[in-house]
């Protein structure tokens, strides 16, 4: 049997609507950062909840790498249908095209990074004041730190030593002309709540995230989803195995994980007894000690 | 936590740290994390990975939460930080708060939302101005729960004396303080006694483990059914086919239970209406309770916005322009007596003057300083404030939602106090 009215779920789906109201009263050009993840389509379904019967009060922008699964680009594209709400897409390749950004070179060439400059870009072309995040303080040491309304000043920038304080449920989105605001509604969510929730709600995900045969390779002990604009050394060899995307980013910086997992019930067991960290896979958090913070000071997710 | 693909009715408790430095508060932390088996192995690679770097000679549990760049170079805590661990009875959010003074406004944010405060006591130093000043925030943001750990146990030879004379001075600085639920634990979160497992060297203590307290505590919370308080966010209106007269006001219920057929006093206008239906995308609700975000629809269509207030006919909050209220002050610039200012009551939104400073609260001695009237950053002080607008609320002690709210200067935009009205 499964519980569907889980008490400590309920709270915190109450604290994410009730963030995504204040949102939709404070601002004027609204987007949800959507990349096809499993947080961004938990958003948008918080979104539908908070303002049903009417329309979601917010487009979606994707930041698109060009290093996608194809299935996330086909799953975005069917739920913004789905759920009329407008679609944005804004590609880091026009970026590097236009030599606003330098592609990097070597092994593990990113394009993660050079997306917060895509997305800066975006923002200021479509006068968007704030962005709504999928971002969970459980994910990262400098997320742990972050606010539900996340002030960034007109270089897009964070300022985590000096954040507004931020009392009760009472949040301030004031800000001046330039300066927009992160929103992260599922703030206090963990990866397992997550999970509980899309199974609770009956959510749809894309098949990436259940067990599929895929060809990877290993670097430094994680497995990464093999594509053609994946450079590979010399001792990496691909294969076929079983796998499920336990995050979905940037396909050169997602590790996958062995897993014969179909069901969502079987991946919240197999999350429940794991003994690392979501984004112990990603290696765009591997680049330093500060990685993610350092990223975030420069107008990262 | 093994749960088999089944999601266990687990309630959800938020609570705060806090106690000087030194204290032994991220061993405190990183013990139950560890016991919870909530530390991942990425996670402890990390730490001692950055250890290393850092020089640090032992394992360093706190490299856990201070997540930041300039924290983890000066082995402080600048901002709170979150963290999160569940045991089958519970789930826990914790706000790791700062101890340094100059942080205190951060260690206001993350005990805002607390439901129960962890103070933690060196017994080698006993109650310090530290410990006063933290019980007395906790007070002031009216959390019912105090767990004071007399903490570093093993280093006073685990004295009972040393426990409870340290116990009996607590125990008069909460009955000045009013704090109704109180516990007192003896502990040594290094070597573990009593934080999960009872401690085979005080057996003298028979209360209850620290994690067995936290996972069993009953936590008070609003408290009267009658006392309905709903804040309008938002209106949805779909102007669509199917749903062509529908107009929904939505908020998060901040008091009271709501049911279809409730009559509502909608202020600021006082026009009276009944709830036709309450809605959460699709579904239709027979009642709502405090905590819950819905959609109420109402019988009769009356004019209502954005930081309108439903309310229960015979049970109105205050009305009024005039409010007496305790601030606590974040901005390194000083109040202005005769400033205006804006302020934030849930969603509603207006000017005020700061009429006049009462008086200032020494925060180390608890005393009213009637003669120093300057509020400056970290200052706690009664102050009587004038609104543009006839505002609507409640006593904090009566409703921390309806009655708090937060000062904003129009210049910068920044949030420059948080206010608990009287």
């Amino acid at each position: 049997m499964i519980n569907i009215n889980n008490e400590h779920l309920k709270d915190l789906e109450a604290e994410a609507i009730f963030v995504m109201r204040e949102v939709a009263a404070q601002f004027e050009n609204k987007v949800i950062l959507f990349s096809g993840g499993k947080d961004s389509i938990v958003l948008v379904h918080l979104a539908r909840k908070a303002f049903w019967p009417a329309r979601i009060p917010f487009s979606l922008l994707h930041i698109d790498t060009g290093h996608n699964f194809e299935e996330t680009l086909k799953f975005r594209d069917n739920l913004a249908k789905e759920f009329s709400a407008e679609l944005i897409v804004r590609c880091v390749q026009d970026s590097i095209d236009t030599g606003r950004v330098v592609e990097e070179r070597g092994f593990n060439a990113s394009r993660n990074k050079a997306q917060s400059i895509t997305l800066l870009d975006a923002m200021e072309e479509l006068k968007i004041d704030v962005a709504i995040g999928g971002g969970r303080r459980d994910e990262e040491k400098a997320r742990a730190k972050e606010r539900f309304f996340s002030h960034r000043n007109e270089f897009g920038q964070w300022d985590p030593k000096n954040q507004r304080p931020e009392l009760w449920n009472i949040f301030n989105g004031r800000k001046h002309n330039g300066e927009h605001f992160r929103v992260f509604p599922i703030s206090n969510w963990t990866e397992l709540d997550v999970w509980q929730y899309i199974l609770n709600e009956n959510i749809k995900l894309p098949g990436l995230y259940y067990t599929h045969r895929r060809k990877v390779f290993s670097r430094n002990g994680v497995y990464l989803a093999w594509a053609p604009f994946m450079q590979l050394k010399p001792n990496e060899k691909v294969f076929e195995t079983d796998v499920r995307c336990r995050t979905i980013g940037d396909i050169t910086c997602t590790g996958v994980t062995l897993s014969k997992a179909k069901s969502l019930e079987a991946i919240i067991s197999e999350i429940a007894a794991t003994r690392v960290t979501e984004r112990g896979g990603r290696y765009d958090d591997k680049r330093s000690e500060a990685a993610m913070e350092d990223r975030k000071k420069e107008g990262y997710f | 936590m093994k749960i088999n693909g089944k999601s266990e009715n687990k309630s959800l408790l938020r609570f705060t740290t806090a106690g000087s430095v030194d204290d032994g508060k991220s061993t405190l932390i990183g013990r139950l994390l560890f016991d919870s088996k909530s530390i991942f192995e990425d996670q402890m690679e990390h730490i001692v990975q950055s250890g290393k770097r850092l020089g640090r000679e032992e394992l360093d549990l706190s490299l856990l939460t201070d997540g930041l760049r300039a924290e983890r170079e000066q082995g402080i805590t600048i901002d709170v930080a979150y963290r999160y661990f569940a045991t089958p009875a519970r789930k826990f959010i914790i706000a790791d708060t700062p101890g340094h003074i100059q942080y205190t406004r951060n260690m206001v944010t993350g005990a805002s939302t607390a439901d129960l405060a962890v103070i933690l006591i060196d017994a080698r130093k006993g109650v310090l101005e530290q410990t006063i000043r933290h019980s007395f925030i906790a007070s002031l943001l009216d959390i019912r729960h105090i767990i004071f750990c007399i903490n570093k146990m093993d280093m006073v030879n685990w004295s009972e004396q040393v426990f409870s004379n340290i116990k009996d001075e607590l125990g008069l600085l909460s009955d000045k303080l009013n704090i109704i639920d109180t516990h007192y634990i003896p502990i040594s979160a290094k070597y573990g006694d009593n934080v999960v497992d009872k401690s085979e060297n005080m057996r003298w203590y028979t209360g209850k483990t620290f994690l067995n307290l936290i996972e069993t505590i009953e936590i008070r919370k609003n408290k009267n059914p009658d006392n309905k308080r709903f804040p309008v966010q938002t209106i949805i209106r779909p102007h669509t086919q199917e749903f062509h007269d529908y107009r929904g006001y939505a908020g998060r219920v901040a008091g009271g239970v709501f049911r279809p057929g409730d009559e509502v006093t909608v202020l600021p206008s006082m026009r009276k209406s009944k709830i036709k239906s309450i809605d959460v995308l699709g579904k239709t609700l027979s009642e709502t309770i405090t905590g819950d975000s819905v959609s109420i629809s109402l019988n009769d269509d009356i004019d209502i916005s954005r930081g309108d207030m439903m309310v229960s006919t015979d049970d109105l909050p205050v009305i009024s322009q005039d409010i007496n209220l305790m601030i606590c002050w974040f901005n390194e610039n000083p109040m202005k007596i005769g400033g205006r200012y804006l302020v934030k009551l849930n969603s509603n939104e207006a000017g005020c003057i700061m009429k006049a400073v009462n008086y200032r609260l020494n925060i180390n001695t608890l005393e009213h300083d009637t003669e120093n009237r300057s509020v400056n950053m970290n200052d706690i002080a009664n102050i009587s404030i004038k609104t543009s607008k006839p505002v609507f609320f409640d006593s904090y002690k009566k409703n921390n939602i309806t009655g708090s709210m937060i000062f904003i200067d129009e210049g910068t935009n920044e949030t420059v106090a948080a206010g608990m009205i009287i």
